[in-house]
């Protein structure tokens, strides 16, 4: 059985409007988080950083029952991945976050500026965060990046270059006082965030 | 091992804009998604040990005092990748309304019964070969506002990770024969009747306990290939 070859993927479905229980509690309920917006970790190097910002929907209301996740690199530019074959991070600093937005449709990530990944040719990425968000009236999660308007290498980066120029700044989180980063999401509209097909 | 995830392999999931499922027609993009060549960030995913699970995080029915009310069931399968490989130690979390069609969350307001002894919530990691198992109590049908007398067939929510941050999916679980199918528009979202059908659990009397519960079986498939296909037999 386990060697026969499935005729496709699992199709995807919503996360539905009642995910905080199991996924985000977040002190709200009695289960435990698996994971939380804040991935720092007391040995962790780099530059610490918060990512905040709010989701809006197609009408610009804030979207009160989103989960955002993000995947990262250390510092350094690697992954606390061993499919990243190159040396593994050295402390436990994992790149993995998860939030549920709050009442206002706000969500916050603490975490550290990651370093520069390679691309599929070896020429470096600038700086940047992979976001997947779900919600109720999501069927399938979006995937996007989070980017920072004080890289100097984003002039380079081969993503960005894909993205016309005029939508460019939906990926661009900008900075604020206290290394605070201000991203938000829109699913849609005029000043729709760039979703990636990945 | 290096795998490869096609983008052919999206097609088996539902359309973002699935106008029936009218929450989705001001919460999906109206500009073209840009494709991208997958590099190290795709292709890496989150990584996590037993430190995430605790012993009976998988057993629904012994949170709390007592026994939750409703038929205790089995619900156990493989996560595999799209050659059929299990997929080893990835996380599984699940969370679902109780036996009358009602979650514990603050907003659902459908006036069935919640249950004290049942929070709804669990997780589990595959073992090596990709095998999982939880015992729950089978969830109800609820209603919903999406249109006049619609309601939700009995599902449970599936949280599953793979082998990247680009084979995760958010799923749900499906009892087989519900009569709610051909009315339920998240369910339909999915146009391709074989995909569809995958979402569906099947009854397994072989692993059903005498005397204790019903087991369903329910293998979840994500994506990723081999680079070098292998020969089908
Ligand atoms: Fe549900």
């Amino acid at each position: 059985m386990s060697n026969q070859r499935p005729d496709g993927v699992t199709p995807s479905q919503t996360v539905g409007p009642y995910f905080k229980y199991g996924l985000t509690p977040n002190g709200e309920y009695e289960w435990n988080d698996a994971f939380t917006g804040n991935l720092l970790t007391p040995d962790v190097s780099g530059e610490r950083i918060r990512v905040e910002g709010k989701v809006y929907d197609g009408d610009g209301a804030v979207v009160v029952d989103c989960m955002l996740e993000i995947w990262q690199a250390d510092s350094q530019g690697r992954f606390s991945d061993p499919q990243d074959k190159r040396a593994l991070p050295n402390s436990s600093f994992k790149g993995f976050g998860r939030c549920g937005t709050d009442r206002t449709g706000g969500f916050a990530f603490d975490t550290i500026k990651p370093g520069p990944v390679p691309d599929p040719d070896g020429k470096p990425q600038a700086p940047h965060i992979l976001l997947a968000v779900f919600a109720r009236g999501m069927l399938l999660h979006l995937y996007t990046r989070i980017y920072f308007d004080d890289e100097a290498g984003n002039a380079g980066d081969p993503v960005l270059a894909q993205v016309p120029a005029d939508r460019r700044a939906t990926l661009i989180a900008n900075k604020g006082a206290g290394n605070v980063y201000t991203l938000d999401i829109r699913l849609q509209g005029d000043d729709e965030t760039v979703f990636f097909d990945v | 091992m290096t795998l490869l995830y096609p983008l052919q392999s999206l097609a088996a999931h539902p359309a973002r804009l699935s106008p029936n499922y009218r929450s989705t027609l001001k919460r999906s993009p109206q500009k073209p998604l840009i494709p991208i060549r997958h590099s190290l960030s795709e292709l890496t995913g989150p990584v996590y040990g037993h430190e995430t699970v605790r012993e009976h995080d998988n057993d629904l029915t012994i949170q709390a005092k007592g026994e939750p009310l409703g038929e205790r069931i089995i619900v156990h399968g493989h996560v595999r990748d799209e050659d059929g490989r299990g997929v080893p130690n990835t996380l599984v979390e699940l969370w679902q309304a109780n036996a009358c069609g009602r979650y514990v969350h603050v907003v659902d307001q459908h006036p069935a019964p919640l249950d004290p002894n049942f929070t709804g919530a669990g997780r589990t990691q595959s073992d090596a070969a990709g095998y999982y198992k939880f015992i729950t109590i089978k969830p109800g049908a609820y209603p919903w506002g999406n249109h006049q007398n619609a309601w939700r067939p009995a599902h449970i929510h599936f949280s599953v990770f793979g082998h990247s941050f680009i084979s995760r999916l958010v799923t749900q679980m499906y009892f087989p024969g519900d009569p709610l199918f051909p009315f339920d528009p998240i369910f339909n979202a999915v146009t391709d009747e074989k995909a569809r059908m995958r979402m569906v659990s099947s009854f397994d009397l072989e692993n059903t306990q005498p005397e204790w519960a019903l087991c369903y079986r329910f293998d979840i498939v994500l994506r990723g290939r081999n680079a070098t296909p292998m020969e089908t037999k």
